[in-house]
């Protein structure tokens, strides 16, 4: 039988979006399903962000703590041990402690981290509340000040906050993370909620929610794959922005990236395992459509990095 | 490509006869078209139109199997592009590879891995479904000899054989043959050979070439021969490439019904790099593959990918439910707290894994709402403050308490009155909303109450 291979074109593409000043990014803007540049155009690679705290990450297990000894307890030492060392290609900074359960730092002590922070690093900046919505509004909008000129990227603004943390994108220049639970629907009433507001929607970055594997990855998988689809083979301009997920968090505090071998001998290497659960949630998230990856281990990073280039060569041989 | 009711409907013979067991021939077509009724039922069909839908309910990938006994391996029967759509139905079987080569410790010792994988995972038993046996070492006493080990420690693992010489085929199967392995080694330059093999012994067979193309030609050669269950490896070893191919295969073989491409896939993860090889065998898993083989049966590897497995072949369209029951977090006495949820096996892993990470033991008391969860449950009426009180009575909970403090969620607040009223002598305490604010209240609650007793 004669083989003609089922190539698809589609009608939508995704939005590209460049962050930071004095160095930059460029991800998304391809025209065809994750990595198909075997029938559409994929013009840049995913971006991974590695995460920085703005406090001690005592929660974060020693597999990937040690990592960060020594540097942890300054985000900005931190930042700069990530950008320096460890060669990333962006930083997330995560305002943590200002959660009213952890230390409830004020918006101001916020600001004063991301200054110093932008102060230490060139490499682009994303800055993400602690996800509480009352305090993630005060918080990122004077975050969002303090980074002024940096053209950031800043979250996540959901239903009940994203008015506050909008005004505050738009006004300072940055671009802005639109986080919605697991929910194609509610994904695209926040973005054209957002748009409404006069913000641009080529400015969005759609987090639909991420999971760990074996923690509900089946549902952020078919919700990224459903509003992938809906933005190209739809054609749906809504939804037409890349996707965000934010990796470690949701890695590091699972069961099987913390329980240490003498408990659970026939789970074999934690640090391996552990490291094997942030690789398999992000690779999975990449297939999936997301562009940009929030991760906490430098293996993992560098393993996922050498994933994108083997995903980004398809033709055969 | 699978026809609709109504393409259905103009091939049967109109006559509202009802000897199917329906009362049109519409309805027996729609019935048809969801696959739940058997053309079989019509005695009055032409035999052009029974051959047409004959065709036609083949699923566009090819059921194949391989092994036997309780652990035989069942592949193919996909129908769609996207698990949203409908569930995947046939999980990805996961296989090591022992190579004819490697010492015999070493082959002892993937052996003892193979057969020491099986782990369960909400309630499933999960373990390395086959093993690869590959001929590479050009001597066919020592395949043969390998293979006799292998069948001897392993008998009920389903096997590959990975051969391409009919010679050495043959003495294999004469040996595993009647547990119907998978033989893994027909290409253009030895098909009519290995095809003859393979019929010998009624067994399926691997189909090797480069390229979707030299494997669509090859399948068809083949299956003139007369072996129908074809397995196929278009020589994809890089993630890349085996996101391509086997996108391609799948969606030739159910967007175009071409059925020479209709068969599993087989990828070969093994790579040097063990975080490497772990990518391209999730790659294989999400996108398509019907086999991965791997390198080795690594404790910390088969964890992630039969949890990653289980992720994908999960069906979309029904929630995950875990069983209903009194789980312990740590270790619970007498005076822990008890927090009650819903069965949404989601809801369980948030809320179970954020008690265990701030170490405070307690019981989780876990009902069945179909899967539901805790705000659609209520709103179901299956999360009631009289179903939530039965349950935890009739949990044999009380009786091994001291102290009855029952912690519900903070969305359902209001049913705090009414529960105290339906569960006498309980404490019902309003817990936080969000799971991840459980830490915080757990430890917050225990502080309390160590700075309350004297």
């Amino acid at each position: 039988m004669v083989f003609t291979e089922p190539k698809e074109a589609f009608p939508g593409s995704i939005y590209d979006i460049t962050f930071g000043a004095e160095r930059t990014v460029t991800f998304g803007g391809e025209n065809s399903l994750a990595f198909h540049g075997f029938e559409g155009a994929a013009p840049h690679h995913p971006v991974i962000a590695f995460e920085v705290q703005d406090s001690l990450p005592d929660d974060w297990p020693p597999a990937v703590h040690d990592v960060y000894a020594g540097v942890s307890g300054d985000p900005a030492a931190w930042a700069q041990f990530c950008q320096n060392e460890l060669k990333a290609q962006a930083i997330a900074l995560r305002l943590l402690s200002t959660h009213p359960d952890r230390a409830d730092r004020s918006a101001a002590d916020a600001a004063r981290t991301v200054a110093d922070v932008l102060a230490a690093v060139s490499v682009p900046l994303i800055i993400l509340g602690s996800n509480h919505v009352e305090k993630d509004a005060e918080v990122l909008v004077a975050a969002a000040e303090a980074a002024k000129g940096r053209k950031c990227i800043i979250g996540k603004a959901q239903e009940k906050n994203y008015r506050t943390i909008t005004a505050a994108a738009m006004a300072n220049d940055h671009l802005l993370i639109a986080l919605s639970e697991l929910d194609i629907n509610l994904c695209k009433q926040l973005n054209i909620l957002i748009t409404q507001m006069g913000y641009a929607r080529e400015r969005i970055i759609i987090d639909p929610m991420c999971s760990a594997l074996g923690y509900g990855l089946d549902y952020t998988w078919s919700v990224m794959e459903r509003i992938r689809l809906a933005a190209l083979a739809q054609n749906d301009a809504v939804m037409q922005q890349p996707m965000l997920a934010d990796v470690g968090m949701y890695v590091w505090k699972t069961k099987e990236a913390q329980a240490p071998e003498a408990e659970l001998p026939r789970w074999g290497s934690l640090k391996q395992r552990g490291i094997a659960w942030e690789v398999i949630t992000a690779g999975s998230m990449l297939l999936a459509g997301a562009e940009l990856l929030i991760m906490r281990h430098p293996e993992a990073v560098a393993s996922i990095e050498q994933f994108i280039g083997e995903l980004s060569v398809t033709e055969a041989g | 490509m699978a026809l609709s009711g109504v393409q259905i409907f103009k091939l049967l013979p109109k006559t509202n006869c009802k000897k199917c067991g329906h009362p049109t021939c519409l309805a027996f077509a729609m019935k048809l078209a969801q696959r739940q009724a058997s053309v079989d039922a019509c005695p009055d069909m032409s035999d052009e139109s029974r051959r047409m839908l004959g065709a036609a309910a083949e699923p566009p990938i090819k059921t194949v199997t391989f092994g036997a006994g309780p652990h035989v391996c069942t592949m193919g029967e996909e129908t769609v592009l996207y698990r949203h759509e409908k569930k995947f139905v046939r999980p990805t079987v996961i296989a090591v590879r022992i190579a004819d080569n490697q010492p015999d410790t070493d082959i002892h010792t993937a052996l003892a891995d193979v057969l020491d994988s099986e782990i369960d995972r909400i309630g499933q038993k999960l373990r390395i479904d086959a093993i690869l046996l590959d001929y590479v070492s050009g001597n066919p006493a020592r395949y043969q000899q390998v293979l006799e080990t292998v069948i001897a420690h392993a008998p009920d693992v389903p096997k590959i054989l990975s051969v391409q010489d009919a010679d050495v085929a043959e003495t294999a199967l004469r040996s595993a043959g009647a547990k119907k392995p998978l033989l893994h080694g027909v290409t253009i330059g030895n098909f009519e050979a290995m095809a003859q093999v393979a019929l010998k012994h009624s067994v399926p067979a691997g189909v090797i070439a480069q390229g979707l193309d030299a494997v669509a030609q090859l399948t068809g050669k083949v299956k003139e021969l007369g072996v129908s269950e074809l397995v196929i490896d278009s020589g994809a070893r890089t993630a890349g490439a085996v996101l391509r191919d086997n996108t391609l295969a799948r969606r030739a073989a159910i967007k175009k019904n071409f059925k020479a491409l209709g068969y599993p896939v087989i990828t070969f993860a093994g790579r040097d790099d063990a975080m490497l090889e772990t990518l391209v065998a999730m790659t294989g898993i999400a996108k398509y593959s019907s086999i991965v083989v791997l390198s080795s049966a690594e404790q910390w590897r088969d964890l992630a990918l039969f949890t990653y497995r289980q992720n994908i072949y999960t069906d979309p369209q029904v929630p995950m439910q875990v069983e209903q029951k009194i789980y312990t977090v740590g270790e619970p006495t007498p005076e822990s707290p008890v927090i009650v949820t819903t069965n949404f096996s989601l809801t369980y892993f948030i809320v179970a894994g954020e008690i265990e990470n701030c170490r405070v033991p307690a019981w989780l008391a876990v009902m069945d709402c179909e899967g539901m969860s805790v705000l659609t449950a209520w709103a179901a009426g299956k999360f009631t403050p009289a179903k939530i009180a039965q349950f935890i009575q009739e949990s044999g909970l009380p009786e091994q308490l001291t102290k009855k403090e029952l912690i519900i969620p903070g969305y359902l607040a209001i049913l705090s009155g009414a529960l105290e009223e339906k569960l006498p002598g309980w404490t019902i305490t309003v817990g936080p909303r969000e799971a991840n604010a459980l830490p915080a209240f757990l430890k917050n609650r225990t502080q309390q109450e160590m700075q309350s007793k004297p």
